[in-house]
């Protein structure tokens, strides 16, 4: 085929992803977004115009060559654009999945501007979904250093860090309190978004090439303290997200059938409870569910309800589940797939409403929210328009499950006994925002830990930073 | 221990009663920093589900972890099918605050039910400490009893009781201790483990003569680090939770109805689970009569 100009790559519509049905994703856990076939991926990556400054890698938290992994697709050399995709980011399979585009490379796109963007991230779950049944391109672990480095944590910052190091040739232990590798990855996204076999693959594809050792049921605070580690390894990067979930603080909040995203999202995803009794671990939904919140968390928690009350109707749902959210759609955090994804699921959006008080039956359980009407202020100095309540608006939401997704902060236990590392008021660890140095002399961090809750590819990228300065250190 | 194919291995299996055994369970990194009053998550296999069980006791030398447990669920009734060389999937720990031991002077511990389990290493460790350990074990009837001797060593006086009085003297736990603290016996502390009712009696007993009680609470857990809040414990001032907070609190602070009714809320799919599983035995026993 003959270079297409410019002009007759701008005609070129972007491609949709082929999804699964709505009606029929409703009752099952399978993958929502199927992927591009190749013919497609190759006529979507024809749009690129191959910026001489391109800004889609402006907005890449890791910079990955996007218009060179796009012209080597498009040229059919898929080796090549493997190549050039792992040269800036090791899991790719995951990033094309989860990444909030919109707002990073596509939202930079110079075809945006006119038409639509480039799918950059489509086409970067096929180079990564390709690679994983492929393996065209092994990444190859330097000569060895003989320096330990151990990570705390095995989700998408410890897992890019401990990645980058063994590359280096450094030798590369992860500790993982739970008893599998790949933290938010494999307990708080669902399957339906970002199946767990990828992941599996992902992690195991990167861990046979480096020989990088994973020790899951270690508790660091508890099995082992930083100070333990610290006598045994060179170098330490903490990367264990934030886990802890926040409450709610209204009355109400210990009745039965009220839950943090996190305990339901593990139930669904970490424990596969929602193939209980196959597997042992059950999980209960009410018909009518309400979910607080209205970030990436809370439309995972809703669309996962939805699909447990239609399993567990049988097909026909009769049931109800509503986002609760203060502020206005225009606010709305989660990244705007998921949001479009959801509606189309059939869940209902609250806005501008505001739960003041959980109520419960003579059992302890929950049959209902309180909740107020709100109205957004004029913008404040931030530039944010604080949300207020309207006065005498409360009203009764009828309920029987309430789930809080009101974001996490960093677990603290990792923490026992290591009083030098000096952390916020918010419990963040303090740590220079481009080394990932802290306090603590041979200790870094990045991700959640660092920032609160954030988003996958942000926590890469600080993992990818911060192994540079190790590996820096290291080879001092 | 982390390797694909990794299993922590039962190392030695004691019945101590139709329902109640004793594993003894190979996990160095976890008996190295054990201490009383903490517990582990257990986790039997791909399908399994995380439970909590308390450590009943310790070998940092063997590196191993005694358990004792309850055939009550799915998962406890699975365990106990185990048998020596068998080995489990995870083991987590040790997870929870130790016991706070030191010299309080005289204290009580009392242990019901499968609770004497985690109350020996509390009293063997409160009597090395230098107090005067009176303490009180108690069953429904004597086939649940256990480590009598065992106690009997950790203590400077056991009572032992039985419900319906099938051993030791007949009554409830709480009748000796109200006994004794109400004899005018002055006693620091109470330390009390066992079912969530009958830690809540104890609380009762002791609330009235302003007896410091510790209460061991086991609730619904999935990860034991702090990261789902199904633990969580209503305390008069606000929630904490079981995993990062305790096991221990102060048992005039919980809201005990409270407890009681979230420990119920899976009451339905745990039976699901439970009779599954036992109709999957039977089924495997009479496919191998066959």
């Amino acid at each position: 085929m003959a270079e297409l100009t410019p002009k007759e790559r701008m005609a070129i519509g972007r491609h949709e992803m082929p999804v699964q049905d709505e009606k029929v994703r409703a009752g099952n856990f399978d993958e929502v977004a199927l992927g591009y076939s190749q013919e497609t991926a190759i006529r979507e990556a024809e749009r690129c115009l191959q910026c001489k400054k391109p800004q889609c890698v402006e907005g890449c938290p890791v910079g990955v060559r996007i218009p060179q992994f796009i012209k080597a697709l498009r040229e059919g050399k898929m080796a090549e654009a493997v190549k050039e995709m792992k040269a800036k980011n090791n899991l790719p399979a995951i990033c094309g999945r989860v990444c909030p585009q919109e707002s990073q490379c596509e939202g930079r796109c110079i075809l945006g501007k006119k038409s639509k963007p480039v799918a950059i991230g489509r086409l970067e779950r096929f180079v990564g979904d390709f690679e994983l049944t492929q393996r065209t391109c092994p990444l190859v672990r330097a000569k060895s250093t003989g320096k330990k480095v151990a990570i705390v944590g095995s989700g998408p910052a410890g897992l890019t860090c401990a990645v980058d190091m063994g590359r280096e040739g450094h030798s590369v232990t992860i500790f993982e309190s739970l008893h599998v590798a790949g933290g938010v990855l494999v307990y708080g996204i669902p399957e339906f978004r970002l199946p767990k076999r990828v992941v599996h693959a992902e992690i195991d594809y990167a861990m046979d090439c480096l020989g990088i050792e994973i020790k899951t049921d270690y508790v660091i605070g508890r099995t082992l303290t930083l100070k333990d580690i610290l006598e045994e390894f060179d170098a330490i990067f903490i990367g264990s997200g934030a886990g802890l979930p926040m409450f709610l603080r209204v009355p109400g909040i210990n009745l039965n059938g009220v839950m943090s995203a996190n305990e339901f999202l593990t139930r669904v995803n970490l424990m596969m409870g929602y193939l209980f009794p196959e597997y042992d671990t059950p999980v209960k939904i009410g018909k009518k569910v309400a979910v607080i919140g209205a970030g990436n968390v809370a439309m995972d928690a809703a669309r996962c309800s939805l699909r447990l009350q239609t399993m567990q109707s049988g097909g026909h749902n009769p049931g109800e589940v509503h986002i609760v959210y203060r502020r206005s759609r225009q606010e709305v955090p989660a990244r705007d797939e998921e949001v479009h994804h959801a509606e189309e699921e059939g869940i209902i959006f609250d806005f501008l409403t505001n739960p003041v008080e959980i109520l419960g039956d003579d059992k302890g359980a929950v049959r209902g929210m309180r909740c107020v009407k709100m109205q957004l202020a004029e913008p404040d100095a931030s530039g944010r328009r604080k949300p207020v309540p309207i006065e005498g608006s409360e009203f009764d939401m009828e309920l029987d499950t309430v789930i809080v997704a009101l974001g996490t902060s960093p677990n603290p236990l990792v923490f026992v006994d290591a009083a030098e590392l000096q952390r916020t008021k918010h419990g963040t660890v303090i740590a220079d925002p481009i080394t990932g140095k802290t306090t603590v002399d041979k200790v870094w961090a990045g991700g959640d830990v660092v920032t609160g809750a954030a988003t996958v590819i942000s926590a890469m990228g600080a993992g990818k930073r911060a192994a540079a300065d190790m590996h820096k250190f290291l080879s001092a | 221990m982390s390797e694909f194919g990794k299993g922590y291995r039962i190392l030695k299996k004691e019945i101590l009663s139709d329902v109640t055994k004793l594993m003894i369970i190979e996990a160095p990194q976890v008996a190295k920093k054990a201490q009383a009053g903490q517990f582990i998550i257990i986790k039997i296999d791909s399908k399994g589900e995380r439970i909590p069980l308390t450590i009943a006791d310790y070998d940092r030398e063997a590196g191993t972890i005694t358990l004792i447990f309850q055939e009550v669920g799915k998962s406890t009734i699975h365990l106990g099918t185990l048998n020596e060389g068998d080995t489990v999937d995870t083991f987590v720990g040790p997870l929870g605050h130790p016991t706070e031991i030191k010299n309080y002077g005289t204290v009580m511990c009392v242990g019901g039910g499968v609770g004497i389990a985690p109350i020996y290493p509390i009293a063997r460790a409160l009597k090395e400490a230098g107090n005067e350990v009176i303490s009180i074990i108690g069953a429904r009837n004597k086939s649940l009893l256990f480590w009598e001797d065992k106690m009997r060593a950790a203590s400077d006086e056991l009572i032992v009781c039985t419900d319906d009085g099938s051993y030791g003297r007949k009554c409830l736990v709480t009748d000796p201790l109200k006994e004794i603290i109400g004899g005018g016996k002055k006693v620091a502390q109470v330390w009390a483990i066992g079912p969530a009712i009958m830690m809540k009696f104890v609380t009762l007993a002791t609330r009235p003569l302003n007896v410091p009680t510790i209460v061991s609470l086991n609730t619904i857990m999935i990860d034991g680090t702090g990261m789902c809040g199904g633990c969580r414990v209503p305390l008069k001032e606000g929630a904490q939770f079981v995993c990062v907070d305790g096991p221990e609190f102060d048992g005039h602070a919980v809201e005990w109805d409270s407890l009681l009714g979230r420990l119920q809320f899976y009451r339905d799919e745990e039976k699901i689970a439970a009779d599954r599983f036992k109709h999957e035995c039977n089924l495997d026993k009479a496919m191998r009569r066959q």
